[in-house]
C-alpha cells in the first residue's frame, strides 16, 4: 500500500516536472524576427488555408521552382483556425487569418513580426492596402485577398435607374415595390453593420443607442425580406428568387459570369459606404519552416503569381503590380464605379465584449 | 414478433399514413440530395438535366481523394484499435470486480456525455503540450497529423465499443463459461471457443459504429488534426464556404452509399452469425475437444 502511494506521489512529480519544462519553452521564440535571406528555404512548407483558395498546380511550382514540399489543409473559420494554431504544435508555417482576425492573433502573440527584408515584394502592394486598422505597419501580415460586402440587383426588375444606396433595402418608400425578392446577409456584423452604415453610423460602432436603432431597422425591414441567407445570396439572385440581395463582391461576380447574360445583374458598393474584407498571410508563432514561409509570401507578391492566384480564385488582388495580368472580365469588373469604392469602405473590426451585443441584436431583429 | 391484435379500420389507415409520412421525413432529404447530385447546373436546387460531370469532379479533385483515403485510414486504424480496447474493458466491466470498478465504469461513458467541443479542446491542448515535452524531454520532434486524429477517435470510439460489447454480455450467462472453465478449458480457451462466439455480433456492431462515427467526426478531427491530415468531412466544410454545389452532393451520396454498404454488411454478418445461433454449447464441447494433447488432467478432476 505504502509503496502504491509512494508511486502516485513520483508520477505526480513527475507530470508536474513535465508540465514546467514544456511552459518554460513557451515563451522561448514568440517575439522574435526570423532571420532570413530572399529566397531562402528552411524546411517543407504547411499552409493553412480557406478551401479552394489557391490552384493546387500553384503549389506544385512553388515547390518545383524552390525544391521544397508543400502540403495544405483547410479551415472553415477564422474561429476554428485560431484555437488551433494557438495552442501550439500546429505545424503550420503559413496562415490566412482575415482582417480582424489578425488583430486577435498579434494580441495573443500568436503570429510571428515578418521579417521584411526577405519580402522585398512587399512594394507590389496597393497603396490601399497600407496602414491598415488591424496591422498599421504590416509588421505580422501581408494582404492576400480582398474583396467588398455590397448590394447586387437584377436590372430587369430594376431597370438602369435606381438609387445606389442601402435604402434598396431599408427604406420603405423603395423597397416595398420589391418585397419579398430581397435577402439580408445572415451575419450580425454584416448585417447590422449594413443598417449602421444607412445610418450614417460606423459599422464597428460601439453606441448602444446606435446599435439599437440599427437593430430596429432591420427588423423592420424582416417584412419585404425573402431570406436572411449567406451561403445561397447569390443563387437566390440569379435563380430569380430575389432582386436585390446583399452580399459579398466575390461570390456575386463569379454568380453573375455562370449565367446567360451577366450583364443583366449589378453590383456595388452604396453610397453611404461598406465593409471591405482583407484575407492576409501570416506565419505562427512557432512555425517550423519560418524563411520558406517569408519566401512563398515573396514569391505569391510577384505580378505573374499575384495574377495567376486572382485568375484561379477570381476575387481580387491587393497587388497592384499584378492587376495588368488579371483577366479582362475580372479587371473589368474592378474598375467598375462602385464594386471598390476604397474611400466608403470600412473593415470590421473585433469589438471585444461588444460582439456579443451584435450577435444578440442581430438575433432581436431576426425576431 | 407481431402483436396479435392487428389494428383495423381507421385506425390502420391513419398508422399507415403516419409511417408514410415518417419514411417521407426521412428519407425525402436523401432523395432531393441523390437527385441534385446528377443536375448540370452549378446551383444546387435548380435541375439543368442529367450529368455525371460532378462524380467525375469527385474522381478528378486532388484534394478530396486525399481527404478520402485519409479518412479510411483513420477510421481503419481506430476501429481496429478500439474494438480491441473496447472490448477488453468490456470484459473487465461485466466479468470481474476489483478495485475502482465503479470509478472506471462512470469514466469510461465520460467520451459519450461530454460535448464534442470540450472533448475537441482537450484534445487540442493535450497534443500541443505532450508533443512540446516529448520534445524538450526526449528531443523527438512529433508533428500533428493522422496518429493524433487516429488517437483521438480512439479516445471516444472505446466508450461505444465498450457500451455495445457490454450490452451483449449482460444478456449472457455465464454458466456455459463457468462448464468450459469446470471442464478445464483454459482462460483463453474459454474465451475464444464459449465468449467470443457469442458477444460477436456485440463486437461487429460495436466496430461498425465505430468506423462510421470516426468517418463522421468533425470537430474533434479538426482540432486534432496537423498539416496534411484533413479528413473527408472536414475538407466537405471548408467547400461548403465557397457555396454549396452538387459536387458536395456527390460527395455526400457516395459517403452515404458507403454508410449503408457498412449497415448492410453488418446486418448480413449479424445474420449469418444468428443462424450458428447458441453456438455456446457445440462450442463449449468443442474447446475441450479442440485440445487433447495439452489437457492432460487426471480424470477424476472432471467428475467434481
Amino acid at each position: 500500500m505504502k509503496q502504491k502511494r509512494l508511486f502516485g506521489l513520483l508520477g505526480v512529480l513527475l507530470a508536474f516536472a513535465l508540465v514546467a519544462a514544456a511552459c518554460g519553452d513557451d515563451d522561448g521564440d514568440g517575439g522574435a524576427i526570423a532571420d532570413c535571406e530572399v529566397n531562402e528555404t528552411d524546411g517543407n512548407l504547411n499552409i493553412y488555408n480557406w478551401a479552394e483558395y489557391i490552384d493546387e498546380e500553384q503549389l506544385t511550382s512553388f515547390s518545383e521552382q524552390f525544391g521544397v514540399s508543400v502540403t495544405m489543409d483547410v479551415y472553415d473559420s477564422n474561429e476554428a483556425m485560431q484555437p488551433i494554431v494557438a495552442a501550439g504544435n500546429s505545424g503550420y508555417d503559413l496562415i490566412v487569418p482575415s482582417d480582424y482576425m489578425v488583430a486577435i492573433l498579434i494580441a495573443g502573440e500568436t503570429v510571428q513580426p515578418l521579417n521584411k527584408d526577405a519580402i522585398p515584394n512587399i512594394a507590389n502592394i496597393s497603396g490601399d492596402f497600407r496602414n491598415l486598422i488591424y496591422d498599421p505597419a504590416g509588421d505580422y501580415s501581408v494582404p492576400y485577398q480582398w474583396g467588398t460586402t455590397g448590394i447586387a440587383v437584377d436590372t430587369a426588375a430594376l431597370g438602369a435607374d435606381f438609387p445606389r444606396s442601402w435604402g434598396l433595402i431599408f427604406d420603405p418608400a423603395i423597397a416595398d415595390e420589391h418585397s419579398g425578392s430581397i435577402s439580408l446577409l445572415n451575419d450580425p456584423r454584416e448585417t447590422i453593420g449594413a443598417a449602421l452604415k444607412y445610418l450614417g453610423y460606423s459599422l464597428n460602432s460601439t453606441d448602444e443607442g446606435e446599435l439599437q436603432e440599427a437593430t430596429d431597422l432591420v427588423a423592420s425591414a424582416r417584412g419585404r425580406l425573402a431570406a436572411f441567407n449567406t451561403d445561397s445570396a447569390d443563387e437566390f439572385l440569379t435563380t430569380g428568387e430575389t432582386v436585390i440581395a446583399h452580399g459579398y463582391s466575390g461570390d456575386m461576380f463569379t454568380q453573375f459570369l455562370e449565367t446567360d447574360d451577366p450583364s443583366r445583374y449589378e453590383y456595388f458598393v452604396p453610397d453611404e459606404g461598406g465593409t471591405r474584407w482583407i484575407d492576409n498571410m501570416a506565419i505562427p508563432f512557432d512555425a517550423g519552416s519560418p524563411c520558406t514561409a517569408h519566401t512563398f509570401i515573396n514569391w505569391l507578391l510577384t505580378a505573374e503569381q499575384g495574377a495567376a492566384l486572382s485568375n484561379w480564385n477570381y476575387y481580387s488582388t491587393p497587388n497592384a503590380a499584378a492587376f495588368g495580368g488579371l483577366d479582362e472580365d475580372l479587371q473589368d469588373f474592378l474598375s467598375t464605379p462602385g464594386v471598390a469604392p476604397v474611400e466608403i469602405l470600412e473593415e470590421i473590426q473585433d469589438t471585444g465584449d461588444f460582439e456579443v451585443k451584435f450577435s444578440d441584436a442581430f438575433i432581436e431583429a431576426k425576431g | 414478433m407481431s402483436s396479435t391484435v392487428q389494428p383495423r379500420g381507421t385506425t390502420k389507415i391513419a398508422l399507415t399514413a403516419h409511417s408514410w409520412l415518417v419514411y417521407l421525413f426521412f428519407f425525402a432529404p436523401i432523395f432531393v440530395l441523390i437527385v441534385f447530385s446528377f443536375s448540370d447546373d452549378r446551383n444546387v436546387g435548380r435541375w439543368g438535366g442529367f450529368t455525371l460531370e460532378w462524380y467525375q469532379d469527385f474522381v478528378e479533385h486532388s484534394q478530396l481523394q486525399g481527404a478520402v483515403w485519409v479518412s479510411v485510414r483513420v477510421a481503419l486504424l481506430s476501429t481496429v484499435i478500439s474494438v480491441v480496447l473496447g472490448t477488453l474493458a468490456a470484459l473487465a466491466l461485466e466479468r470481474f470486480k476489483f478495485k475502482g470498478r465503479k470509478v472506471f465504469d462512470a469514466l469510461l461513458y465520460l467520451p459519450i456525455i461530454i460535448p464534442d467541443v470540450t472533448m475537441a479542446v482537450m484534445m487540442l491542448l493535450f497534443f500541443a503540450e505532450f508533443f512540446e515535452i516529448l520534445d524538450s524531454v526526449f528531443g523527438w520532434d512529433v508533428q500533428k497529423g493522422l496518429g493524433s486524429i487516429a488517437i483521438s477517435h480512439i479516445a471516444f470510439n472505446i466508450s461505444f465499443v465498450s457500451v455495445v460489447v457490454r450490452a451483449r454480455l449482460a444478456g449472457m450467462s455465464e454458466v456455459l463459461e463457468e462448464a468450459a472453465l469446470d471442464l478445464y478449458a483454459s482462460r483463453w480457451k474459454t474465451f475464444r471457443y464459449v465468449t467470443f462466439p457469442q458477444i460477436v455480433p456485440g463486437v461487429a456492431g460495436g466496430a461498425l459504429l465505430a468506423l462510421t462515427l470516426s468517418l463522421d467526426d468533425v470537430v474533434i478531427t479538426q482540432f486534432a488534426a496537423g498539416p496534411g491530415a484533413t479528413t473527408l468531412p472536414v475538407f466537405v466544410f471548408g467547400l461548403i464556404r465557397r457555396g454549396v454545389t452538387p459536387l458536395i452532393n456527390a460527395t455526400s451520396v457516395l459517403m452515404l452509399a458507403a454508410s449503408v454498404f457498412l449497415v448492410a454488411l453488418s446486418l448480413a454478418f449479424q445474420q449469418f452469425s444468428g443462424r450458428g445461433g447458441r453456438p455456446s454449447l457445440r462450442a463449449a464441447r468443442q474447446a475441450m475437444s479442440a485440445k487433447p494433447n495439452t489437457n492432460t488432467q487426471p480424470k477424476e478432476g472432471i467428475n467434481q
